[in-house]
């Protein structure tokens, strides 16, 4: 009888709560969180191998753009930097631009894709309800199935050009495990700014030229600024230099893989990851909102 | 302010109070040449707040199936993806025992992609098994009655087609609570009679379903509960003959398709 009075006083909220009821769309705890979309990290993996196909269905060479269009973007940039600028090539130029221009690739194509990854997909979003992580993951693991096969025709042009594998070959896994985690975050930091801030993917383009220009891809740093070794200091502050570097100290005959290269790589993994999956969490209740 | 209660029966969604905007961007310009009028400069670009859903508060309990109705632009389908934490809404909150899933008009997951790769895609999203979706691929195909065009991509599809892959894929498991958003309306007399037993053997297995649509005779075939929504309000909540009778009164309307 008491309970039944207390009925009728009481909010629905906290009826809603006596009875067991969990509020929709509450964003489940930071583990919880992290739990489901472990979970589900199948629908990631498939997601990305599914949209992989049908993006090149519609081309007539199908999946082979995968490896001929950096071969064809390499060929342009060694065209046009191993000749115009032949007098300042850095040392044993051609491997040293194809570590540069496919590493890059596979970063600046993971912010690309992971600026578009929610925005891209609203079918989904709007249709079923999962942790929204899974499509910033998708995008980069999309980009890494992209990226293996251009890493096997950089492994055959250092073959060409160098006459040698070293052991050190082995040491690009765990570059490219670093690597995958830092372009997670960025992905992941990415996907909520352009789904806040569409016009984000407008600027996107120009940001990534300005870094291809300022990360040594096509042109060695340290030569072309030894006169001032304060602007060297600053740019050099960039993970993607780190990363591309790091690579062809292992893969480039001349170059040197520091201790502090592999320091700073990780250490630009870890926060960017950490960051990414964190400031990405604390929107999941936004995502797919029409407006 | 308590919303009534009943007092013996089990609840599994709660709205309570809840309000949802939208915030949009207009172009503060019409565009037809006589109605806008003024130069490149004159126009205002203006964020305009659409009000969608204004302080609705109800009670679902276990077993019902709820009819929605409302003139088009009313808010139900709002108030549904909101329902199904699709849309977040602006004030109050919504409360359910079980995650509800919710079957919409809204364009084709993935447009690209084969209709079984949409069936694989959809059920890895919710959670399922690969093995599972696998082996029911096969069951969804044949009640949606696309087995020929399966293999091809959704962007083929008809409407129609469509919407009959996407109710079978949502309807190859029971759920505890199913939000159907006018996604029968365009398929054809047969499917929808197969849907509609499906829908009902699903409500009678404890689970509970919202259906929105514009054919009464839908409402009244499935549903045991209908709440009208105008404008963003609740006019009305209770049995269907009433309900419907009141609607038909307001619109006009003479039958009941």
């Amino acid at each position: 009888m008491r309970r039944k009075a207390r009925l009728f006083e009481m909010s629905l909220a906290d009826y809603a709560r006596e009875h067991g009821l969990k509020r929709v769309g509450a964003r489940p705890a930071f583990l919880d969180y992290l739990g489901q979309a472990w979970g589900r990290r199948d629908f990631a993996y498939t997601l990305a191998k599914f949209t992989n196909e049908a993006a090149n269905a519609k081309n007539r060479l199908g999946r082979w753009w995968v490896i001929l269009l950096p071969t064809v973007q390499a060929m342009v940039y060694g065209l046009i930097f191993g000749v115009l600028m032949a007098r300042d090539r850095p040392e044993n130029f051609i491997p040293f631009l194809f570590t540069g221009v496919f590493l890059f690739t596979f970063i600046s194509g993971s912010a690309t894709q992971g600026a578009t990854a929610l925005t891209s997909n609203t079918g989904l979003v709007r249709s079923l309800a999962f942790p929204r992580v899974l499509l910033p993951v998708s995008a980069v693991i999309r980009q890494f199935l992209n990226t293996l096969p251009q890493i096997g025709l950089l492994l055959i042009t250092l073959l060409v050009f160098q006459q040698g594998i070293t052991w050190k070959w082995l040491l690009l896994i765990p570059v490219i495990a670093l690597m995958s985690l830092f372009n997670l975050g960025i992905a992941m930091i990415m996907a909520r700014i352009a789904s806040q801030v569409q016009d984000i993917n407008k600027l996107l383009p120009f940001v990534i030229r300005i870094l291809f220009y300022t990360s040594g891809i096509f042109f060695s740093m340290d030569r072309l600024l030894k006169d001032h070794p304060s602007i060297l200091a600053v740019l050099k502050f960039n993970p993607i230099y780190d990363y591309v570097e790091l690579a062809r100290g292992l893969l480039v005959q001349g170059y040197e893989a520091t201790a502090f290269l592999w320091l700073t790589s990780a250490g630009w993994a870890i926060l960017a990851a950490v960051i990414g999956v964190f400031f990405f969490w604390k929107a999941e209740e936004r995502y797919g909102r029409e407006d | 302010m308590a919303a009534k209660t009943k007092a013996d029966a089990i609840p599994v969604v709660v709205v309570d109070d809840v309000h949802i905007t939208y915030k949009v961007f207009s172009s503060g310009r019409r565009a037809t040449r006589a109605a806008a009028g003024g130069g490149l400069f004159s126009r205002k670009i203006g964020l305009r707040e659409v009000h969608a859903i204004k302080g609705v508060s109800f009670t679902i309990y276990e077993g019902e199936s709820v009819g929605i109705i409302g003139s088009n632009g009313s808010g139900k389908s709002s108030l549904m993806r909101a329902i199904a934490g699709l849309t977040p809404v602006s004030k109050g909150a919504i409360y359910s025992s079980a995650r509800p899933t919710l079957l919409g008009v809204a364009a084709v997951m993935l447009p690209n992609l084969s209709g079984e790769k949409n069936i694989i895609l959809g059920g890895l999203a919710l959670g399922f098994d690969r093995k599972q979706i696998e082996a029911d691929v096969d069951k969804i195909t044949e009640f949606a009655g696309i087995q020929e065009f399966i293999d091809l991509p959704m962007r083929t599809y008809s409407s129609g087609m469509s919407a009959r892959l996407r109710f079978s894929i949502a309807a190859s498991r029971d759920h505890e609570i199913l939000i159907v958003d006018e996604a029968l309306a365009v398929g054809d007399q047969e499917f929808r009679q197969r849907s509609e037993a499906r829908m009902r053997e699903m409500r009678d297995r404890a689970g509970s379903l919202f259906l929105v649509s514009h054919s009464m005779q839908s409402i009244l075939d499935t549903c045991n509960r209908v709440i009208w929504i105008e404008k963003g309000e609740l006019i009305m909540d209770g049995d269907p003959q009433t309900v419907v009778a009141a609607y038909n009164k307001h619109t006009g309307a003479t039958s009941n398709d």
